[in-house]
């Protein structure tokens, strides 16, 4: 093993590591209140108010930062495959709410323009 | 509570029923958490062992996605637990419906709490009270973790197969839009999400994927701060 912590997933147990340590905190939020039950009664509304916003917040901090890349220009950022298959797979998603048709028309879009505009 | 009564495993069945319509968005989904754990330089062991251990979709796709980037330990360990955290609201309000249960019992069934188990679960408890709650919960919820598995199995046989040109992670950043859009269901949360993702775009050249908990933080903050505005 080459690396300290900067040189991360050199080996296949700092992988197994990061599994199980997800896992188990994932599994200790899953019981928490259901193993508590009886001594808390509510989720206190300064933990609730928060969690409220951690999905929109956290998914686009996921997400848009792979759909789109400043460049130079506005013209250059725009003209991305990528930004462009995002935005009509996020139409989709919308009016659809499907996950399926949201993956189908993202990759569609993705290939068209890679393959065929942009090619 | 009645634990038996004269239609037992009916209800288990009622579960399995009730979430078929939705086994169907989550294929697609465990596929991509499959195709994306390959191309991320993960074997069959780990995809599955991921998907068995940790069973929370969007934070495994996270985590992959991070694993792929080379992202620091804790940024990968970090993100995927801080997606998690909205788990603790479920279990807060399915508690009370297991309540009856030993403590074992519940211990179980606690790990095949999702999103999905749990908004079936406690829309049908309100609906028919005489449902045995942990049958009709156990149907559902087993039915999410065998579609689950089988499709992380399938996704890494696929995605192995096919080549990098085709983009196929691609796939990541579109299943968190589909989950991100109904996320942001009114004005706080779609402030959220905006906020998130510029900051998060602005400050995607920061080292150690700092740019991703600067947009997190930023989106949360926004989002509270537009609640109170509002009110």
């Amino acid at each position: 093993m080459t690396g300290g912590s900067l040189l991360p997933f050199g080996d296949a147990l700092e992988l197994w590591l990061t599994i199980v340590l997800i896992g188990l905190a994932t599994y200790g939020f899953r019981l928490s209140f259901i193993h508590l039950f009886g001594r808390i009664d509510e989720v206190p509304a300064r933990i609730k108010r928060p969690l409220r916003y951690v999905p929109p917040a956290v998914l686009a901090a996921l997400v848009l930062p792979d759909l789109v890349t400043i460049r130079p220009s506005v013209a250059a950022t725009l003209a991305d495959e990528r930004l462009i298959a995002g935005a009509v797979a996020g139409v989709i998603a919308w009016r659809t709410e499907n996950v399926l048709a949201t993956i189908t028309g993202g990759m569609v879009t993705l290939w068209l323009f890679r393959f065929v505009v942009f090619a | 509570m009645t634990v038996d009564g004269d239609f037992t495993d009916g209800d288990i069945w009622a579960g399995v029923r009730d979430v078929s319509p939705l086994l169907l968005g989550i294929a697609p989904f465990a596929l991509v958490a499959g195709i994306a754990a390959v191309d991320a330089g993960l074997g069959l062991a780990e995809a599955v062992g991921m998907s068995v251990i940790v069973f929370a979709g969007a934070s495994q796709l996270a985590a992959i996605d991070l694993i792929g980037s080379n992202a620091p330990f804790a940024v990968v360990v970090g993100t995927a637990v801080v997606i998690n955290l909205r788990v603790v609201m479920y279990s807060a309000s399915i508690a009370p419906h297991f309540a009856d249960y030993g403590r074992r019992f519940r211990a179980g069934l606690a790990y095949l709490l999702t999103d999905q188990a749990y908004a079936l679960s406690v829309a049908e408890y309100e609906a028919n009270p005489e449902r045995s709650r942990w049958r009709y919960y156990f149907g559902a919820a087993a039915a999410l973790w065998v579609v689950w598995q089988i499709g992380t199995v399938v996704g890494v046989v696929v995605g192995a197969g096919v080549p990098d040109a085709w983009g196929l992670t691609f796939a990541v950043p579109l299943v968190f839009l589909a989950l991100l859009v109904p996320a942001m269901k009114d004005r706080p949360t779609t402030a959220a999400g905006v906020a998130g993702g510029t900051i998060a775009v602005v400050a995607a050249g920061l080292p150690l994927n700092l740019g991703l908990l600067a947009g997190a933080v930023s989106g949360i903050a926004v989002g509270l701060l537009t609640e109170v505005y509002e009110s």
